[in-house]
């Protein structure tokens, strides 16, 4: 199993979901946060005092996976959340030791 | 045609007969006289009662919740509800000490500078209007007025030391600040036989129709000091403080607006044509300021600001508050024009050279537009808007320069200058008094904290619950 980390732009949301629904992958977590990578932050100015603001607020999409379907999500995934700008995020993966349904016990691929 | 001819006679014997009937019944005609005059003047008691009533309401909502939503909004989160507070109490506040002494110290008849005792615990303010002040309205509603003007004062004042001030010592410095600055202040300004009153026997006639001075100048001097004396907030310049909530302030920007029509147009006293003509110029700077900023700011900056544009017409509303009921609409637009610019640049540009950290701007807002705002009523006040001034004679007297009376802005100098140096001078010895009695400043534990959670055990926003 793996986990995929997804930090997106906010407004491409939507399209992931609509996306990850299409390909069967029916569970995931969603967390809005902040951060930046490459993408400069930009500048507020209140009564003029200037405030430089680079934590920018991204969503993190987090879901875990079946191993043979890491490609095929990856790619969906890249795919919906590209505006092709600066700023549209990474994709991490991560593996993952087990998993448990808490409601029945099930445990590995089958509690996903 | 013909129906006129058969009812003339009619109406002529009719007169005829009523005449008789008042010559053979004198005592009948004095009653019915004294009848027509008692009811005259209680249709005028009625409506002038009925405006004045819904503004003190207006101005009581300029503070709760105009100011605290307006105010609110622009500190960082974890401070909205105890800058709120700052406002919020002094509804409570400022009501019981007003209630005490505070109507008698500003309204009683005392020397040039304060009242007397005679009204302590309101003794004698009752239905019966009070003739100096307001012939057309019961006492109390003039009291419960001018207690609304005293709660929103020091509440303006609150703006220079959010974020950083004991909630207990805000209590202290305020109770101390209304009682040494405020009552004197509107006592030489409204009271009867005060130092700068014109209209009711004052020796420096200076013209203040609904507080530049008294409310405006007073605070915004008053706040600055407190701004300079309790030192920047932790982290001034180096971290972050944006307004956490824009949205707020707007909000709260616009009820200002709404409630200040009570503020200005209901210091008319009356509801003829004095409100109307103050309730215009109110509009009117208010809505030249918001431009007059907006436009500064899109040039200096290259983008207009929507704080840019609530802060131009609560700076305008600021500068037409003295003039308002002395000047015409046309007036009112260059005061409220000159009045967005000149606040803009002292609050982006000489704030920032200067370096005090005056929050949220209460000074550059207040202090700076009720000064300008002063000056230039001496300049446009007209006795076309405003002939309560009459010679001997019955001719109206000139007011300000427009009138061919340059001498008005020397007189509005010295009241303004006067309201900066008892601004100044009380407000230090007040905060130098809560400063020996309970300590200005929060921990700097708690000041990270954030005094919701530091001085209330509350948090604004639980996102959670």
């Amino acid at each position: 199993m793996k986990k995929i980390e997804a930090i997106i732009q906010p407004f491409k949301l939507e399209e992931v979901k609509e996306a990850m629904k299409g390909i069967g992958i029916d569970g995931m977590t969603i967390i809005e946060v902040r951060g930046h990578g490459r993408q400069k932050g930009h500048k507020e100015v209140y009564r003029g005092q200037e405030y430089e603001v680079d934590l920018l607020p991204k969503v993190k999409v987090e879901m875990v996976i079946a191993d043979a379907r890491v490609d095929e999500v990856v790619s969906t995934l890249a795919k919906a959340a590209r505006s092709g700008k600066i700023g549209d995020g990474k994709i991490f993966i991560l593996a993952v030791e087990d998993a448990i349904r808490i409601r029945n016990d099930d445990r590995g691929e089958a509690a996903l | 045609m013909k129906a006129m001819k058969t009812f003339q006679p009619a109406a002529l014997s009719l007169l005829l007969l009523q005449g008789l009937a008042y010559a053979q019944a004198p005592v009948d005609l004095n009653k019915k006289v004294a009848d027509l005059e008692a009811a005259v003047k209680s249709a005028q008691t009625s409506g002038d009662n009925a405006w004045m009533l819904a503004s003190c309401a207006l101005v009581l909502l300029m503070t709760g919740p105009g100011l605290a939503l307006f105010y609110g909004g622009l500190v960082r989160r974890k401070n909205v509800l105890s800058t709120m507070m700052h406002s919020f109490i002094l509804m409570a506040l400022a009501t019981v000490i007003w209630a005490v002494y505070g109507y008698s110290m500003a309204f009683g008849e005392g020397n040039a500078f304060f009242g007397g005792t005679q009204y302590l615990f309101l003794k004698g303010v009752g239905i019966e209007p009070n003739g100096d002040y307001a012939a057309t309205i019961p006492h109390q509603t003039f009291m419960v007025f001018q207690l609304m003007f005293a709660i929103i004062t020091p509440a303006l004042i609150s703006g220079a030391y959010a974020e950083r001030i004991k909630f207990s010592a805000m209590v202290v410095y305020t109770t101390l600040w209304m009682t040494i600055v405020y009552f004197p202040m509107a006592h030489m300004v409204w009271g009867k036989g005060g130092l700068l009153n014109a209209f009711l026997g004052g020796t420096i006639p200076s013209f203040d129709f609904a507080g530049g001075t008294v409310v405006h100048i007073t605070s915004g001097v008053s706040a600055l000091v407190a701004a300079i004396y309790l030192k920047p907030r932790l982290g001034y310049m180096q971290e972050p403080m944006r307004p956490h909530s824009l949205v707020l302030s707007v909000i709260g920007a616009g009820l200002l607006w709404f409630g200040w029509f009570g503020f200005n147009a209901g210091s008319a006293l009356s509801a003829g044509g004095l409100a109307t003509s103050a309730f215009v110029a109110t509009h009117f700077g208010a809505a030249a300021a918001m431009i007059g900023w907006v436009l500064a700011e899109w040039m200096k900056n290259g983008k207009p600001s929507v704080l840019g544009a609530i802060s131009g017409c609560v700076a305008g509303l600021v500068a037409i508050t003295p003039a308002s009921g002395f000047v015409t609409p046309m007036s009112a637009l260059l005061i409220g024009f000159a009045a967005g610019i000149f606040c803009f640049v002292m609050v982006t540009i000489v704030k920032m050279k200067l370096g005090y950290d005056d929050s949220l701007d209460a000074f550059g807002v207040h202090g700076a537009g009720g000064t300008l705002g002063a000056i230039l009523t001496g300049v446009f006040a007209t006795n076309l808007v405003n002939n309560a001034l009459k010679d001997p004679s019955g001719n109206p007297l000139p007011l300000g320069l427009v009138d061919g009376n340059p001498g008005q802005i020397l007189n509005q100098a010295i009241g303004a200058g006067i309201a900066i140096a008892l601004g100044a001078v009380g407000s230090f010895v007040c905060l130098k008094i809560a400063d020996l009695v309970c300590g200005l400043r929060v921990t700097e534990d708690q000041e990270v904290e954030g005094l919701d959670l530091a001085m209330h055990g509350e948090e604004g926003y639980n996102l959670e619950s």
